[in-house]
């Protein structure tokens, strides 16, 4: 069922195309915890980041000053630190071990369950996951970085739903300006603004000096600005925010080889990189758990003690996981080659010929924590080089 | 978090009306729905049983998809916990199905053709509805010939309706990998039949390279050899068929686990030609 009140029709006000510009507005630092409350009074329960466990991660917000205010990360491949900053922005780090994926595809959940009566071995089964007992918590997502935007919809898309519609999660985007030292979304085509990405987003933000930009990319939440103390954009600002975005593209710390990844994957299945990148790979999966789409998962069937109570949990599972490929007589993928290759190949590679898409955001996480600091970048660069290498000899080959 | 498939993940609930025994460690489940039938099968589909409190697994489907009593014949060959448990059914014992999912073997675009039919093993099980169909409407084919390879004369499945399938103008010719010290002529596993590879029975196979269509299942080398030599014998790879086997735990497309290049078997699978299987079975490890 869609929420259409009032004004929050979808069909009546959403900005659309380029034919009209978005509503803007500015809205102070201080008034995000009005934010919160016009989300809260609107049936949203409110999560983004915090300060956890030594570093940024995603939980319920009670108020704004829940929010990591003065506090920065600082990556490197196998490597993350919070960082302290002297102008207490808000949203001055990068992507945190954790994703939105925790709350759009959680990492255990059970199925169903089933009661056999033990007289007549009859067996009632339980749908615990499915539409109609489904929970009613209505995220909003505060601070969605535009990475992060994308992987919702890519990950939505390999778990076959439709498009987050106006009953989806309320998402609060903040444009990045202030990139990591693994990031690369710039040249994974997903950031470092959303600005224009109008309907995937309700609300757009730019941090700017102690007050937000405010871009509305829905109905509902233009109705939601409607309940926040905002003003006017001054003149130049926009100019300003634009391209303090703009500048951020241009201070990624990874690049992406510019070269169609989907073709070089194809034909590296038998390269050698991937002994060499074997040769450091744990088969960890960290770079899977932390990955904002990627979406596998494995089932787990209990009984309780007493035999009689049976469930059904689902929860993510890693390509790199050994029993990931078990079919009997053993596993396909045994090789810590052939699990790296799977990975990367799907990532980059065959998701596009599964879902029309990369599977890469361009995050950074897989690099920062992968605990031995792999690269996908530069793996990426590696077997790009090693196809052009190879490619003169099969040309002279041709010749023959 | 909009919509969440997950109805597909709940089974339906089936009850075991018969098990039969078809080798030392192969049954034959029959089962008959509790609630509403799950949809229609195409013969190379799968199933995901459920066997309660133990877990789920992938069987393709071993009954006729012509027969509309909805009940669900699949042959089971107990290697693991779910297919142990499944050989142990007693009639009455309630399971649960999902499914059917994947895709099938196409006998219908086989009309006015000869088909060849090769199985390894538990092979024959999926590849027997396909049969079943193709005598449904024997006059549309020309030579039916099935070649079933087992490791022992014991092990060979189905040996009973051999008869039937003879009587319908079915060439069946079966073969061992090896015979054990008991079997043989005159022995507890009498054994008269070739000793060799399904492969091996190839040439003598008066074989129509241009109007046959070929279905092969069992293990993948065993596919993949058997393609090989069609080809070699003149077929195309566009008309053999074969079934592939990869991890399944959802069986529509979500849980990863059975992706084999850009494929997931589960939808596009398993049974697919062998010019689009070959390429992807040639890497290894993928």
């Amino acid at each position: 069922m869609r929420t259409t009140v009032g004004s929050m029709d979808a069909t009546k006000t959403v900005p659309t195309g380029t034919q009209a510009p978005p509503r803007r507005a500015v809205i102070a630092a201080e008034a995000l915890d009005d934010l919160l409350t016009a989300l809260r009074m609107a049936g949203f329960e409110p999560v983004g980041p915090i300060v956890g466990a030594g570093a940024i991660v995603l939980d319920g917000l009670s108020s704004a000053a829940d929010l990591p205010h003065g506090r920065g990360s600082a990556t490197a491949p196998g490597s993350y630190r919070l960082t302290e900053r002297a102008d207490g922005a808000v949203f001055g780090h990068s992507g945190g071990p954790q994703s939105w994926k925790q709350f759009v595809h959680p990492a255990r959940r059970r199925l169903f369950s089933a009661d056999r009566d033990p007289a007549t071995g009859d067996i009632a089964l339980r749908d615990e996951a499915g539409d109609a007992v489904r929970p009613v918590t209505r995220y909003a997502f505060i601070g969605v970085r535009p990475c992060d935007l994308a992987a919702i919809r890519v990950l939505n898309q390999a778990l076959r739903r439709a498009p987050e519609a106006d009953d989806g999660p309320f998402i609060v985007a903040v444009e990045c300006t202030e990139p990591g030292a693994t990031c690369f979304c710039a040249s994974a085509g997903t950031g470092p603004g959303c600005a224009d990405r109008v309907g995937e987003f309700d609300l757009a933000l730019v941090e700017l000096d102690r007050r937000f930009l405010v871009t509305v990319g829905s109905a509902r939440g233009d109705a939601i600005l409607d309940a926040v103390p905002h003003s006017p954009v001054p003149g130049g600002l926009l100019e300003t925010a634009r391209s303090a975005v703009a500048d951020a593209a241009g201070r990624m710390g990874r690049t992406l080889p510019a070269t169609d990844l989907r073709v070089l994957l194809a034909r590296t299945a038998d390269a050698e990189r991937w002994d060499d990148v074997a040769s450091r790979c744990l088969t960890c999966g960290n770079c899977t758990m932390v990955c904002p789409t990627c979406f596998c998962t494995s089932v787990e069937d209990t009984t309780d003690l007493s035999g009689d109570h049976a469930e059904r949990w689902e929860s993510w599972d890693s390509c790199f996981d050994i029993d990931y490929s078990y079919i009997h007589g053993g596993s396909v993928r045994t090789s810590a080659k052939s699990r790296y290759r799977q990975w990367l190949t799907h990532k980059f590679g065959t998701w596009h010929d599964q879902f029309g898409t990369s599977g890469c955001v361009g995050c950074g996480r897989c690099i920062a924590w992968c605990p031995v600091g792999i690269d996908v970048t530069e793996e990426l660069a590696a077997l790009g080089d090693e196809t052009t290498a190879a490619a003169p000899v099969a040309d002279s080959d041709g010749a023959r | 978090m909009t919509t969440s498939p997950t109805h597909s993940m709940l089974p339906t609930r089936y009850r075991v009306t018969g098990n039969r025994r078809e080798t030392a460690d192969t049954h034959t489940l029959c089962l008959a729905p509790s609630d509403s039938p799950i949809p229609h099968f195409r013969g190379g589909q799968f199933t995901m049983l459920y066997v309660f409190g133990v877990g789920e697994i992938p069987l393709s489907i071993s009954g006729s998809p012509l027969v509309g009593d909805d009940v669900l014949v699949h042959t089971v060959r107990a290697v693991g916990a779910v297919s142990a448990a499944l050989c142990r059914a007693e009639p009455g014992t309630v399971v649960g199905v999902r499914g059917p999912f994947g895709t099938g073997w196409d006998v219908a675009r086989a009309r006015g053709r000869d088909l060849l039919f090769v199985a390894g093993g538990i092979g024959l099980a999926p590849l027997r509805p396909a049969l079943l169909e193709a005598l449904r409407a024997r006059r549309d084919h020309g030579f039916i010939t099935v070649i079933a390879g087992a490791k022992t004369p014991s092990e060979h499945l189905y040996g009973a309706e051999d008869e039937s399938w003879l009587a319908r103008g079915v060439t069946v010719l079966r073969t061992v990998d090896r015979l054990p010290p008991d079997s043989g002529p005159g022995q507890p596993e009498p054994w008269a039949g070739p000793v060799g590879l399904v492969t091996d029975l190839l040439p003598r196979l008066r074989l129509r390279p241009e109007r046959t269509t070929a279905y092969l299942c069992g293990p993948e080398a065993m596919m993949t050899h058997t393609g090989t030599a069609l080809m070699g014998l003149g077929m195309r790879p566009a008309e053999i068929e074969v079934s592939l086997e990869r991890n399944m735990r959802c069986g529509v497309g979500m849980c990863g686990h059975c992706q084999l290049g850009p494929d997931f078997v589960c939808l596009d699978g398993p049974v697919t030609t062998l010019d689009h299987a070959e390429p992807l079975l040639a890497v290894r490890e993928l």
